[in-house]
């Protein structure tokens, strides 16, 4: 591994683990705004992570 | 149920003599990075044998198509230490290495050869040939490269086969059990009490709101043994017999392609009318459209290979890696820190097994939804 991979393997780490961030904290909000729609909001926050997760390790393959 | 408590016990013993034999294999001096390293690397990868703990080994069938069918036991195969000949058009010839040769690391190799007939195992691929009629390249970025060989198309049952096909068959009889068990009443015994909340948690909360009431049917038995067999393969995963299934991206390919080809051949004409001629913007973007639509198809299936090979590879690495320190540590404290956090990502990884299953079953689920979604107006 040479230091450009290093940098942009850590560039996709922090790039993916906002984005999941971002999407496990507004997810949060929305629970505790309606907690009766907890399992629908969980599902929605799933798939989203997973498609961020996805296009996070693909990138990790190309660095 | 006795017989079942023995059987665990059994294997439990099997799991802890593993561990020691592993232990007391580890006393001569030896470099423990490189050596974890290449543990890691060698279990990511297939192999021809099924190796249970240190000295344990079985051999497994070797079936290949070289002109004709050749089949024989993997015990065949003889490790045999060579040294590398670089001519100066940086190509490299194999020459075997006596027991007086002291050779630099990086310039020796090893490759497995067959006693009874020309093949050898050459970095886990089979080759028609034996050391002496190797040639190799090195390629630009270092790495060699093998150019003379017949091609050969390679059938073995390899250690994933085998267990993929066990599990298979494990499969296969929990859930004729559970089938069975419905003649006599309406509430399974036995394994199936487990099963069917989980059969019922995939109609329910996969199947029917991502496909919708009309077509979820046609595609409950593929979502179920989708689901089914991927969660099992990760579990496995986790107990040390060491397999790694669907951290080998042959198997997420496999299965992402099903999922395409389900896709694809079930689709109705409104899918078909999404991607070619997108109702409800302007004609010149419907041509742009087109083709990232078309493109879109294709990365969807690719995501869901990626998604399920990365996190299983990941999760092994970083696993073994964390296994491997315990071996660094030099007093208690550092010991038991290790174990538990190692105990600790094992529990995450067991958590990692389920989700895996359950997202790749749910985007399937939201692929088939959006092949047969019917027409309707708003666009």
């Amino acid at each position: 591994m040479t230091i450009p991979n290093i940098v942009g393997a850590g560039l996709i780490v922090i790039g993916a683990g906002l984005g999941i961030g971002k999407i496990g904290g507004s997810a949060m909000d929305a629970i505790a705004r309606q907690p009766e729609a907890t399992s629908k909001i969980q599902t929605a926050m799933i798939i989203a992570a997973a498609l961020i997760e996805g296009i996070g390790f693909a990138a990790l393959f190309a660095a | 149920m006795r017989r079942k408590i023995n059987l665990l016990a059994l294997l439990f013993t099997l799991a802890i003599t593993s561990v020691t034999f592993a232990k007391s294999d580890n006393t001569d001096q030896k470099d423990t990075p490189e050596e974890v390293k290449g543990f890691i690397k060698h279990h990511l990868k297939d192999a021809h044998y099924f190796e249970l703990f240190h000295g344990a080994k079985m051999p497994l069938p070797i079936i290949v198509w070289d002109n004709g069918i050749q089949f024989f036991l993997s015990s065949d195969f003889k490790k045999v230490k060579v040294k590398e000949v670089t001519a100066p058009d940086s190509t490299i010839t194999f020459v075997p290495l006596s027991e007086s040769d002291t050779v630099a690391k990086e310039s020796s190799d090893y490759l497995y050869e067959s006693k009874s007939s020309n093949y050898s195992i050459f970095h886990g691929k089979i080759v028609a040939a034996k050391h002496g009629d190797m040639l190799l390249k090195l390629n630009s970025d270092g790495k060699k490269k093998l150019v003379s060989h017949s091609s050969l198309i390679d059938f073995s049952i390899t250690k994933n086969v085998l267990m993929t096909l066990l599990i298979c068959v494990l499969i296969f009889f929990l859930f004729t059990g559970l089938s069975k068990s419905y003649k006599k009443g309406p509430i399974p015994s036995g394994f199936g009490r487990l099963l069917e909340p989980l059969v019922l948690f995939i109609r329910d909360d996969i199947a029917i709101p991502n496909i919708g009431e009309k077509h979820y049917k046609r595609y409950m038995s593929y979502l179920l043994t989708v689901f089914f067999f991927i969660w099992i393969v990760n579990l496995a995963g986790m107990t040390p017999l060491g397999i790694n299934i669907t951290g080998n991206i042959a198997i997420t390919f496999s299965l992402a392609l099903i999922t395409y080809l389900i896709t694809q051949f079930t689709a109705n004409k409104n899918y078909w009318g999404h991607i070619f001629w997108m109702p409800g913007v302007p004609v010149p973007m419907k041509f742009v459209l087109m083709p990232i639509e078309l493109l879109g198809t294709i990365i969807k299936p690719f995501s869901l290979m990626i998604r399920l090979y990365a996190n299983i590879t990941a999760g092994h690495v970083v696993l073994m890696s964390l296994i491997g320190l315990v071996f660094f540590a030099s007093n208690l404290f550092a010991f038991g820190s290790f174990f538990g956090l190692t105990l600790f990502l094992g529990v995450i990884e067991l958590l990692v097994a389920f989700l895996q299953a359950y997202i790749f079953t749910m985007l399937t689920a939201l692929y088939f939804g959006a092949a047969v979604e019917e027409h309707h107006d708003e666009h």
